[in-house]
């Protein structure tokens, strides 16, 4: 099972890593998207997966869940869903302001400022 | 102008539907702490209800429905957690520290009473506030 | 009181959230912010004297002990990093209500500095390597703010590339502490670095080691990772300029000075070795693109990228004497480019443009400022008895005593450097012929030379004073020497 989804957090890095490098603002956006799932992923994997029972401790449990690396993942997703947010409309406003979505046309110019 | 879309269906069923999501999420509130729920998944979950309704209508509709300044809500939100986490410090107990008791209250009976409640609602005006401020954000401008 | 080490936290979280109550009355926003800061540098003096007196003191969030739950461990290196962020912010703020025109003011500017403010010392105090993560996020998601605010084209274009990098240094962030969760099973800094102990620090640690390098490198701007730093911090105005360049690289420095003294010291021989080579080159690259402009801003932004080699180049010798260099180069470098920052906005304002070819003569009109600048520009390279020069000297010291040669070669040569960028500004700007100046906002530029001023005193002060400040430093160092001192006051065994 960890191995399946070290297998698919490979696989969304990938992808994550092919749309950042791409020039549109919007795919560059799913792709940090997909960048901070693969990463929440692993979170939860790295822990260990299926260990057959919640993550109650009572005396004497033999087998339970590491319940440290939910609260992380949640922590994470909550700051990636803000971040993801702001910078939607960060896009947004740039596209309305600079009227391009293509990250070839945003580099810095040699004028001042 | 594009002509009005006929959205009857969804709107008669959002004006029922967001009512239940919204009682739901209040169950889901309280239900928290000692069981799945609390304060973010509630809060979450009532803005899911009030952004169906931002579908269903628009936004002046549910500025009039619900005039509420979504900024001020987060503000006194975050006031609310950081108070109930500081207030641990007049009893010279560490930051977020929590005191509960278990009380006979008429009708509930025997029930457990934390002031990670106060937290909690903290939270949920908090995600409630941030939540439908970036909702309103993006869809202000179309 | 227990809860000592959180009030630096708590103050300007609160008075942040207060703030949000009253976006657009500015002369509240003032007060309140003006008096928040003032209160954390109190809380921060009161701290320091604390852990001066009594050791290093921890708190335990919620109640829970320690391993499990989170820990805020103040020891001497976070108290004197989180009082000289703090007094930064107050001078800068001040700074502020002069510079800025009101539509920032009225867009949550203030309620972005005291988050901003929050996230810092957060970071800098916390003893939980995910909570560092979190405080990681609390700044950055400020500076987002700060950064974006007022909504200039170059602005916005700028924000979009610093946002991206972040993005993606967080989610390396989140992955390298998988990495570390998965090997040690712990997130309690003093209980990571015991396991690790424990373990008998296999390879994979100095994979996570090399990670965690990446991770922080990004956010301090070390060779190769700097490239973002010129453009994202040549868009913002002035004052959140120099809130970012003072405290914000700082903080990724922090963290590699934490965790390659606390966790990753095992493997010096190869950790330690690259973060040297990388420290050097980024002295280099820094000199280089230092001399090369003559745009004041992206001469200052350089200086950032050569004293973050500096004091990583300290870190990785790992003497005493280096680290105390390091520590102490580290504070006085918060300080001089906050006042450098705020020097060249008053030379910006009179101009009304940042460029060298557009400037000159101004110490006929301004010679206050002229002055002002000129003896931070020497306490910059670091010239006896000037703040900068302490540092260095504990540096190449610590350098020497390792038996490398080329390293504090570089390093005092880099000062030679450093001295001709921050000279150049001063004949081209100050000297030369006089040119007429219609900067919009010239009428305050001796308004604006009071905060400024007071940061040079304090660099000043504290290299005059350095034989005060020395047994401070001293104490900052010996939980870096021997991470058995944080582990024992931390899990208090």
């Amino acid at each position: 099972m960890e191995i399946l989804m070290s297998i698919v957090v490979g696989i969304l890095f990938m992808s994550a890593v092919y749309l950042i490098l791409s020039k549109s603002l919007l795919r560059i956006i799913i792709g940090t998207g997909l960048l901070s799932h693969g990463a929440h992923l692993l979170l939860l994997t790295m822990s260990g997966l299926k260990t057959g029972a919640a993550p109650v401790l009572t005396d004497g449990v033999e087998s339970y869940t590491d319940p440290l690396p939910q609260a992380l993942v949640l922590t994470a997703i909550v700051i990636s869903f803000g971040v993801t947010a702001f910078f939607l409309v960060l896009a947004y406003r740039t596209y309305q302001e600079l009227g391009t979505d293509n990250m070839e046309e945003m580099k810095g110019n040699d004028s001042n400022d | 102008m594009k002509n009005k879309p006929n959205d009857l269906i969804l709107q008669t069923v959002t004006t029922m539907i967001s009512f239940i999501i919204i009682l739901f999420s209040i169950h889901l509130f309280f239900a928290g702490h000692y069981t799945p729920g609390g304060g973010f998944i509630g809060g979450l979950m009532t803005s899911a209800a009030l952004v169906l309704l931002l579908l269903a209508y628009d936004i002046k509709t549910l500025n009039t429905i619900l005039p509420f300044n979504f900024r001020m809500m987060t503000a006194a939100g975050l006031l609310i957690s950081v108070l109930t986490g500081a207030g641990a410090l007049l009893f010279n107990q560490p930051f977020l520290t929590h005191a509960y008791d278990y009380f006979e209250l008429p009708l509930l009976g025997k029930t457990s009473l934390h002031t990670a409640v106060l937290f909690d609602i903290g939270v949920y005006l908090v995600v409630i506030g941030v939540t439908m401020t970036i909702i309103q954000t993006i869809g202000e401008s179309e | 009181m227990i809860n000592l080490p959180l009030l630096p936290i708590l103050i300007p979280l609160l008075s942040a959230v207060l703030l949000m109550f009253f976006p657009k009355r500015i002369k509240v926003q003032r007060i309140i912010s003006m008096a928040g800061i003032a209160g954390t540098i109190i809380a921060a003096i009161v701290l320091t004297a604390e852990v001066k007196a009594n050791g290093i003191q921890t708190l335990n969030l919620g109640d829970w002990p320690a391993p499990y739950g989170i820990t805020l461990v103040s020891d001497m290196l976070s108290v004197l990093l989180v009082l000289t962020s703090s007094i930064l912010t107050f001078f800068i703020v001040w700074y502020a209500i002069i510079y800025l025109d009101d539509a920032y003011e009225r867009y949550f500017f203030y309620t972005g500095v005291m988050f901003l403010l929050t996230g810092i010392n957060g970071a800098f105090t916390t003893g939980d390597i995910f909570n560092l993560f979190v405080f990681f996020e609390v700044f950055l998601i400020a500076s987002y703010l700060l950064i974006v605010l007022g909504g200039k084209k170059g602005q916005l274009r700028e924000s979009i590339k610093y946002l991206l990098i972040n993005v993606i240094s967080s989610a390396l962030f989140v992955t390298a502490v998988a990495y570390l969760y998965s090997v040690v099973g712990t997130l309690n800094m003093a209980d990571v670095s015991q396991r690790i102990d424990e373990l008998g620090s296999p390879g994979i640690i100095t994979v996570i080691a090399i990670f965690f390098l990446i991770v922080f490198g990004l956010k301090g701007a070390i060779f190769p990772l700097y490239f973002w730093l010129p453009g994202s911090y040549s868009a913002p105005p002035i004052p959140i300029l120099a809130l970012f360049g003072a405290l914000l690289t700082k903080v990724g420095v922090y963290s590699i000075m934490r965790t390659y003294t606390l966790f990753f010291y095992h493997d010096q021989g190869y950790t330690h070795q690259i973060l040297a080579v990388l420290a050097l080159l980024s002295i280099v690259v820094g000199v280089i693109g230092a001399i090369a402009y003559r745009n004041v801003k992206t001469i200052i932004i350089y200086n950032i990228v050569i004293a973050v080699g500096v004091i990583l180049y300290g870190v990785s010798a790992m003497t005493p004497a280096a680290l105390e260099g390091a520590v102490f180069y580290l504070l006085h470098d918060m300080v001089i480019k906050a006042a450098l920052f705020l020097l060249i906005g008053i030379m910006i304002a009179i101009a009304g443009a940042s460029h060298l070819n557009q400037m000159g003569g101004m110490i006929r009109d301004y010679p206050r400022i002229g002055w002002t600048y000129f003896v931070a520009a020497l306490a910059l390279a670091g010239i006896p008895p000037l703040s900068g020069f302490v540092g260095k000297l504990l540096i190449v010291q610590g350098g020497f005593e390792t038996g490398d040669m080329v390293g504090p070669l570089l390093v005092l040569l880099s000062s030679l450097m450093v001295l001709y960028s921050a000279m150049k500004i001063f004949m081209n700007g100050f000297w030369g012929t006089p040119k007429e100046y219609h900067g919009e906002k010239a009428h305050l530029a001796n308004r604006l030379w009071v905060p400024a001023a007071a940061l040079v005193l304090i660099a000043i002060a504290y290299g005059v004073g350095s034989e005060a400040v020395y047994p401070f430093i001293q104490m900052a160092v010996e939980p870096l020497i021997d991470p058995a001192v944080y582990i024992e006051a931390v899990l208090k065994e």
